[in-house]
């Protein structure tokens, strides 16, 4: 039995052990990890905590993250919780296996350290690999800080391992500017968060001899369709759990996520649309701009799949200008955010005008003043009434000014 | 907001020591933020830390700082590292150094005219710790410069945020805390 950790009311933990002590706490039966810079600590203090004895459950050193993934698959259709840590290439050396985990229906809890990749090799924080696994069936969360880390991914089980549910979750954080940055972090005590995220419920487990069951199978064009859509239906339908999760961990805590985050939306000209910790920086930059008369706000996904259309339609319906801001590389196109908000403008008849940031990539520091400027190219185009700006720009770039369309 | 800029070598504990001064100042109800960047840095080559701390939760997460406070706890980096980087009118430098303060402004003229306090911690650290960590000699530095806490208070709360360490380390980061807050000047 595993010993109880002695915890602060509140401690001061950076995103990793907010998450290593996540997963302790949610007493994971597999961690199959190999481990990347910057979510390294999570699987070493995981490991630190297993030595000590403060975890049961078996920790498995592989030789590649496509193996940390396929472990956790393995354990899981066995028939008990799996979890690991990853970051930029390693998660690209588990792609391939994320879609077996979705496809399988296996409640994994993935918890993503956002890094860039290469080419250039670089160590620091972009959503380049959030954006790499986004179609990979998978339940995406979404943190801003150490303490939201923590708080999603002790929810992350509660959502994934639900009947109705069965997907697996990803949590991710910034690499460094949350993984490496230690805040003020109120934990649950052990017994409570194993209270709030209950037994493991196996469904089709493996090791259930006396009801033989098949996972991984081929399906040809026969069944292959139907399975994708019904993986496609549950994953639309998980709003449902997600928000009860969400209801039953502030009831416990007091702490609100929604399914979308807003932050002085109710009367915003103009907003500032991001991932990750600039939407808690941006809210300095809309509060400046509020002293000079700019009615702004800040609109972040709490959750990237499945994608809360509607209530970005409602959140987003009396705005004039907003900037989506992809921290990604967008490969020859616009961002994903910019498309993805776009297009539930669109439908919903609303035609104001979006923006495309392309920022931060690498790790360049994302400051208030350069939100700031983003607050004052929105407000000119309120006014204006259409884009007098280019539609996509590159900010923070050194060197000449780089914009599209 | 009270804003920390540590320069450091890595390896020396800049990175401990504002986690450690982050420790402490939670424990007084206020929030708190330690950081520091990271590149593919190894063992002794120059890099920075920050602390920030306020009465609110902290929002900013950008990285560029105007400090308060700037705390320089390798010698040589008081020449090789743009230590009065993104200054305000009224930061304050505690420099580790075995110079007087006026050999070192001396040797260092972009340190003229500011608020400058010199401190030994490597001599300290080597004397207390046996070794050369000059971290917690610079947060009992701090202490006396800022007023932050109490001496007494300070070491009690240190004692706590080390309890995981051997009664004897702990013992020689206390006498090293003491001997920087009242050697800095």
């Amino acid at each position: 039995m595993a010993k109880k950790y002695e915890l602060n009311e509140v401690e001061v933990w950076d995103g990793n052990m907010a998450a290593a002590h996540a997963l302790r706490q949610a007493e994971v039966d597999i961690l199959a990890a190999y481990p990347i810079t910057p979510s390294t600590p999570i699987v070493q203090n995981y490991s630190k905590f297993l030595a000590d004895g403060y975890v049961d459950g078996e920790f498995i050193m592989v030789e590649s993250e496509h193996s940390a993934m396929s472990g956790c698959v393995a354990a899981s259709a066995a028939g008990v919780r799996a979890a690991t840590a990853t970051s930029s290439q390693g998660f690209a050396l588990m792609v391939e296996v994320l879609y077996q985990a979705s496809g399988m229906r296996l409640p994994i809890v993935l918890t993503v350290v956002n890094r860039a990749l290469a080419a250039p090799l670089n160590v620091n924080g972009d959503h380049s690999d959030m954006y790499l696994g986004r179609d990979a069936g998978w339940i995406n969360l979404c943190s801003y800080n150490p303490q939201e880390a923590y708080d999603l991914t002790l929810m992350a089980f509660k959502i994934g391992e639900d009947l109705n549910v069965r997907l697996p979750v990803m949590v991710h954080q910034d690499g460094f500017i949350c993984s490496h940055t230690a805040q003020n972090v109120r934990p649950l005590q052990d017994e409570e968060a194993r209270e709030f995220i209950g037994e493991y419920k196996p469904v089709n487990s493996m090791l259930d001899v006396a009801n033989p069951v098949t996972h991984g199978v081929q399906t040809e064009e026969d069944w292959h369709f139907e399975h994708k859509a019904r993986q496609h239906n549950d994953l639309m339908n998980s709003f449902g759990t997600i928000k009860d999760v969400f209801a039953e961990f502030k009831d416990r805590t007091g702490r609100e996520y929604d399914l979308v985050y807003t932050y002085k939306m109710d009367d915003a000209d103009v907003a500032i649309f991001a991932l990750g910790t600039t939407v808690e920086s941006a809210r300095i930059a809309a509060d400046q701009m509020r002293e000079k008369g700019v009615k702004a706000g800040v609109i972040s996904l709490r959750v990237l799949r499945p994608f809360p259309f509607k209530e970005i339609q409602e959140a987003l319906s009396n705005v004039k200008a907003v900037a989506a801001m992809d921290r990604s590389a967008p490969g020859g196109t616009f961002g994903a955010l910019f498309n993805e908000i776009s297009a539930a403008l669109l439908t919903a008849g609303k035609r104001p005008v979006v923006l495309n940031y392309i920022y931060g990539l690498g790790g360049r520091d994302t400051t208030i003043t350069m939100l700031k400027e983003v607050y004052e190219d929105l407000d000119k185009c309120a006014k204006a009434g259409e884009p007098v700006v280019p539609l996509q720009q590159f900010l923070g770039l050194r060197g000449p000014k780089l914009s599209f369309y | 907001m009270l804003e920390i800029r540590w320069h450091s070598r890595a390896g020396q504990g800049a990175v401990t020591g504002a986690k450690g001064l982050a420790d402490v100042v939670a424990n007084t109800g206020k929030y708190v933020q330690a950081f520091a960047f990271y590149g593919s840095a190894k063992r002794g080559a120059a890099m920075t830390a920050y602390n920030r701390v306020d009465d609110q939760p902290i929002l900013n997460h950008e990285k560029f700082m105007r400090p308060d406070y700037v705390l320089v706890i390798d010698p040589g980096l008081t020449y090789t590292a743009d230590i009065t980087a993104n200054e305000k009118e009224d930061t304050k430098y505690i420099i580790t150094t075995h110079l007087s303060k006026e050999e070192l402004v001396k040797s260092q003229p972009k340190l003229e005219g500011k608020e400058v306090y010199v401190v030994d911690c490597m001599q300290i650290s080597l004397d207390t710790i046996g070794r050369a960590i000059p971290n917690t000699p610079m947060l009992g530095a701090l202490m006396k410069v800022s007023g932050m806490f109490e001496l007494d208070y300070f070491k009690d709360a240190m004692k706590k945020v080390l309890s995981k360490f051997p009664q004897k380390i702990i013992d020689a980061n206390m006498a090293a805390i003491e001997r920087a807050y009242n050697e800095v000047h």
